[in-house]
């Protein structure tokens, strides 16, 4: 079943996706645009969205609602340690997205915050000065280099993605994510298993409590919460890949133009 | 000479009126915000609260634009009647929708940081909801209507890049898509929402 899944996925990606490294910005972001993303597998994906959605309810939203009490201190400590780990992802894309100097500074930020930052609970790097932190991933990097996101897919536990970054999320297990290598990867004696997965669904928990009253405030007034969660999940990834917090540069105007004429 | 000072005076009257009618967008936006705040902030019941809010919306959202803009292209395909129907469904679903999200919030602070005109129909407003031991700071952007510049109105909120109404167009193509096509199963599900 997995076999097959796989096999239907890459097809799919193979499919629907090419590669066209030469593609210019407003390429990538027609190529990203929510309404260009097809959903091939909508009853699967509402199937496992539904699964994700029973899991949220027994497990992430009442830790949530539990982290969410703590002291702001805390709650920023930890938020700001998992962003710290995450640099281990972020530095080798922004070398594959051939932007050296954002490497360096993420690396610099990386090595203060971890040291004097106390493993990376105090942004020091922030208090330094340092241009503020994106995150950048290897689905990012390929749709810098002109991979299309191919079909719409929720993945069990992890949430919505696409074909294009699931594949890409299988670089983090390959030695793409040195976090993983020290952890499970490789037996380094200084971390455990553990230690990567309590990190993973640290950061889960964080972000659901960051988000708890505007998830909740949506599923309540969505009229299709799915749907809902789509757009919004890709209208943010088409952001990211764009690398722009100009909205106007991700907003088609036209259809704002067309309804003039009603 | 008469009628040359006489069309002087016009003209400097006319510039005149216009200059005192429009609106600014961002001090619209900026004064609309706090409207909101001051009725949030109040201590009255909840329902008293939303029946404000809806006022407001009512005066400064372009509610009937949203409408046609979150049905997208299959808006050219509806007769008169159901456009009808439809912006009044739109209308009870969106204040519904918007006064209760809205009601949630006490006092909220936000600041105009700038705007960015994108056209003579368009300019957008750039804010701030300052973050408290809840929840983080927000970055909303604000999509003003400006064709009749002394009376802008608001058609769309985006919030940390993520715009509301595109994301309501893409729901409301899904309910669409999912039961071919036809408008009468979004309006019985706008009309359940609102009833509700």
């Amino acid at each position: 079943m997995i076999k097959k899944f796989v096999i239907i996925l890459i097809t799919t990606l193979t499919l629907i996706t090419n590669v066209n490294a030469g593609s210019d910005g407003d390429l990538i972001l027609k190529k990203n645009d929510p309404a260009e993303v097809k959903d091939c597998f909508e009853g699967l994906n509402r199937a496992t969205f539904a699964f994700n959605q029973a899991l949220d309810g027994i497990i992430f939203k009442p830790v949530a609602a539990v982290y969410k009490k703590l002291p702001s201190p805390v709650k920023t400590g930890v938020s700001n340690s998992v962003n710290n780990l995450s640099n281990l992802v972020t530095i080798p894309n922004n070398i594959l997205q051939g932007d050296f100097r954002l490497a360096g500074i993420n690396t610099g930020r990386f090595l203060v915050n971890t040291t004097i930052g106390i493993l990376g609970f105090v942004d020091v790097a922030q208090y330094l000065g340092m241009a503020e932190y994106e995150k950048e991933d290897y689905g990012q990097s390929l749709a810098k280099a002109g991979v299309g996101p191919g079909c719409y897919i929720v993945l069990p536990v992890l949430g919505p993605s696409t074909a294009r970054d699931t594949v890409a999320l299988g670089a983090n297990f390959l030695g793409g994510d040195a976090w993983y290598n020290v952890t499970v990867r490789n037996d380094t004696h200084y971390f455990r298993d553990v230690d990567y997965y309590s990190s993973k669904i640290t950061s889960g928990v964080d972000f659901r409590a960051k988000n708890y009253d505007s998830i909740e405030n949506l599923k309540e007034n969505s009229l299709d919460f799915y749907a809902s969660v789509k757009s919004l999940y890709l209208q943010d990834r088409q952001q990211k890949i764009a690398n722009t917090k100009a909205i106007i540069k991700t907003l088609n105007d036209n259809d704002w133009e067309e309804i003039e004429n009603n | 000479m008469k009628i040359k000072n006489y069309l002087f005076t016009l003209i400097i009257y006319i510039l005149s009126t216009h200059i005192v009618l429009a609106i600014q967008p961002d001090i619209f936006v900026q004064s609309t915000v706090n409207r909101a705040s001051k009725v949030l902030s109040e201590n009255v019941s909840k329902e008293e609260k939303i029946n404000e809010l809806k006022k407001i919306a009512l005066e400064t959202v372009d509610i009937k634009g949203i409408a046609f803009y979150t049905l997208g292209a299959k808006r050219k395909t509806l007769d008169d009647d159901q456009k009808k129907e439809y912006v009044k469904l739109f209308n009870d679903y969106f204040l519904k929708s918007f006064s209760s999200r809205l009601a949630e919030y006490t006092n909220p602070e936000i600041d105009v940081l700038g705007k960015e005109v994108l056209n003579k129909n368009y300019t957008i407003v750039n804010s701030l909801l300052k973050g408290t031991s809840e929840r983080p700071e927000v970055k909303i952007d604000w999509r003003i209507y400006t064709k009749y510049s002394e009376n802008p109105l608001i058609r769309d909120l985006i919030i940390e890049g993520l715009s509301l109404a595109r994301t309501q167009k893409e729901e409301f193509a899904s309910i669409l898509n999912s039961n071919n096509d036809d408008i009468n199963a979004l309006f019985k599900t706008l009309k359940k929402f609102s009833e509700n």
